[in-house]
């Protein structure tokens, strides 16, 4: 049991750890709660569902096809509908909620609500101690570090990443240096929409894909950013295996644990904020005015 | 018989200096007035039921306002103090048998002791921690929910609780005033002292602290009148629908009531309210394209914050109305000069 604990908790730790990433960076660059961003996961899901099963290619070119897609789609709902009211803070928020339900409501009515899977990339498994091991799940778990792999690098080593992390410290100090605070937050944004498409991209072998899939990432990705701390990379990192940690314990050690899976892991970040209000990883700013 | 007469005359000098000089509180009162009469033309008992939902509603909407709205508390898990409202006066009504005015208000004091629990670690965070934390309690509790069934129904919910009183006319006039009483005493809350200070946490909290007023108090008390509020349309919705179901907790019912509140206008409290007026029966009239219901809901939303991003009311009152600049004081935009001290309005 342990060992399907574990296998459980680094899937979905993975899936919670690239979200909540990219959520992150669209907060921490533009400031915008961005609720329609698991929205944009099931979009990709969707996507890729649709090349597969009724276009009947291969699922590997419907991740091809389906991330730069919803990409695409991202920077442009972005660009008609939340760079308008970016001041509002308020109006932000309802609009990107408005987003999601948009969103899944359009894939409701071509899709419909009926339950469907995405055949896995490699078909069978393999046993470590007596462990049985799908090879699907250890590719998603391979790609999910490979994209958070590359993540880091882009971040850290190139110009854009530069200019990334510096706008996110200061907007107005990186736009008197030079850089075009829009055009940045336009790219963030594309790179954080393109990171929840990888997510559905990877996962999606893996779940059950119906237009309500987004509510449940949505919630554990926040929980994770905030038991993370804001805008950390490295905190969401952690926060994300540690509630998907949770997660899995308790659905495979409870009875009924399925219903309280959620209920453990919000607990837990309520704990950990009752003693670090800034999370794990966050800076505690000094009264921000 | 002369005192009445004076209070009369009093009452109509009033209704004339303040209310028929502004079209907005021309709007508000012939609005209140057709809500009151409305039975009186029409029974309709669907449209009643449309009504008396978005009077619960609308308590529910103005109770987010005067936490997140005026406090800047951003709560996004405004369904916890809803869910809890309408379980507690579902249970008190069933294993109790506390007729409808008992349960509803002890249902209001367990929402109350709810936000006093989320309240406290809350206190400690702010801006968007808060928003993303609060998120989580009635999420906790729908686990909860889930986990115990035999004593809380379940994912079905617990049904068959009384209803408030047999006639559809009467439920709506129990609805309708309920409501104009509890928005009039939050708007009355938030025009008191303790409103201003409330006002003033949201603008900047640290001055607030340095002129000597225990912010704490106040944030909690705030999170205690809008659970109280709240919890009270709460146990109306559990005992009208004659069912607290976990769909009172639900994330869309959290989202739901900021989407009402920013769309009508935040710090206003009558914003809300009107919000809900608008988008409910709106809500319902698209049901003849039942598969585009939603969408057709979110789009418009969208599209009116992309237009009016400080929310729908406060853009008309600004279209009907302006304000003087030398007094400050609001008039109607048909006039050239100001009501109070003459000066001119261009």
């Amino acid at each position: 049991m342990f060992a399907d604990i574990l296998i459980t908790s680094l899937i979905n730790g993975s899936t919670y750890a690239l979200l909540a990433i990219g959520f992150s960076l669209i907060f921490g660059v533009a400031r915008i709660v961005n609720i329609a961003h698991t929205a944009f996961y099931m979009v990709a899901a969707f996507c890729i569902f649709f090349v597969t099963h009724h276009l009947e290619f291969h699922p590997i070119v419907g991740m091809l096809v389906g991330v730069p897609l919803v990409t695409l789609l991202g920077m442009v709902t972005y660009r008609i509908f939340i760079a308008p009211i970016r001041e509002h803070e308020a109006a932000v928020l309802i609009g990107t909620i408005a987003l999601g339900i948009a969103l899944q409501e359009v894939m409701l009515l071509i899709f419909s609500g009926d339950y469907r899977s995405v055949p896995p990339l490699v078909q069978g498994f393999f046993t470590i101690i007596g462990v049985k091991v799908f090879y699907q799940q250890l590719i998603t778990f391979i790609a999910a570090l490979v994209i958070l792999g590359a993540l880091r690098l882009l971040l850290m080593k190139t110009r854009l990443g530069l200019a990334i992390r510096s706008t996110a410290q200061d907007r107005e100090v990186a736009n008197l240096m030079g850089m075009n605070e829009s055009r940045v937050a336009l790219y963030t944004v594309g790179i954080s929409i393109a990171l929840a498409g990888f997510t559905g991209a990877v996962i999606v072998p893996l779940t059950i894909v119906e237009p309500l899939m987004w509510l449940h990432p949505l919630i554990m990705m926040m929980a994770v950013v905030v038991l993370g701390g804001l805008g950390s990379i490295k905190g969401s990192f952690f926060a994300a295996y540690i509630l998907g940690f949770a997660e899995a314990a308790v659905v495979f050690m409870i009875p009924m644990g399925a219903f309280l899976k959620g209920s453990v892991a919000l607990s837990i970040m309520v704990l950990v904020l009752l003693i670090r209000p800034e999370g794990l990883f966050g800076i505690a700013f000094e009264e921000e005015r | 018989m002369d005192l009445i007469r004076y209070y009369f005359r009093k009452f109509f000098t009033l209704i004339k200096t303040e209310v028929f000089v502004l079209p907005s509180r021309m709007i508000v009162l012939v609005f209140f007035l057709t809500l009151l009469a409305l039975p009186l033309i029409t029974d309709d008992p669907y449209l009643l039921r449309i009504l008396i939902l978005s009077s619960i509603f609308a308590i529910f909407a103005a109770s987010w306002d005067l936490l997140s709205g005026f406090t800047g508390q951003m709560n996004f898990g405004h369904a916890l103090f809803f869910g809890v409202g309408a379980y507690g006066a579902a249970l008190l009504n069933l294993h109790l048998d506390l007729p409808p005015w008992g349960s509803i208000p002890l249902g209001a004091l367990a929402a109350v002791l709810a936000g006093l629990i989320i309240g406290i670690p809350c206190l400690r965070l702010r801006g968007t921690y808060l928003a993303l934390t609060t998120l989580s309690f009635p999420l906790i509790l729908i686990g909860v929910v889930f986990a115990i069934p035999e004593f809380t129904g379940g994912e079905l919910g617990i049904s068959g609780i009384d209803r408030i009183v047999r006639s559809r006319v009467a439920q709506y006039y129990i609805a309708v005033s309920v409501m104009v009483v509890l928005v009039v005493i939050m708007w009355k809350i938030t025009d008191s002292n303790m409103g201003i200070i409330f006002h003033a946490i949201r603008e900047d909290e640290v001055a607030v602290r340095a002129s000597g007023i225990n912010t704490t108090r106040y944030k909690l008390m705030a999170f205690c009148l809008s659970g109280f509020f709240a919890g009270v349309a709460g146990g109306l919705y559990a005992h009208f629908m004659r069912i607290a179901g976990p769909s009172t907790l639900e994330v869309s019912m959290s989202f739901q009531v900021v989407i009402w509140a920013v769309f009508g206008g935040v710090v206003t409290i009558w914003g809300p309210v009107g919000a809900v007026f608008i988008l409910f029966p709106l809500l319902e009239f698209f049901r003849f394209w039942p598969e585009f219901r939603m969408l057709l809901f979110a789009i418009v939303i969208m599209l009116i914050l992309l237009f009016m991003p400080q929310g729908l009311l406060p853009w008309i009152r600004d279209k009907i109305e302006n304000e003087c600049p030398r007094c400050k004081i609001r008039n109607a935009a048909t006039r050239k000069s100001c009501r109070i001290c003459a000066a001119e309005i261009h």
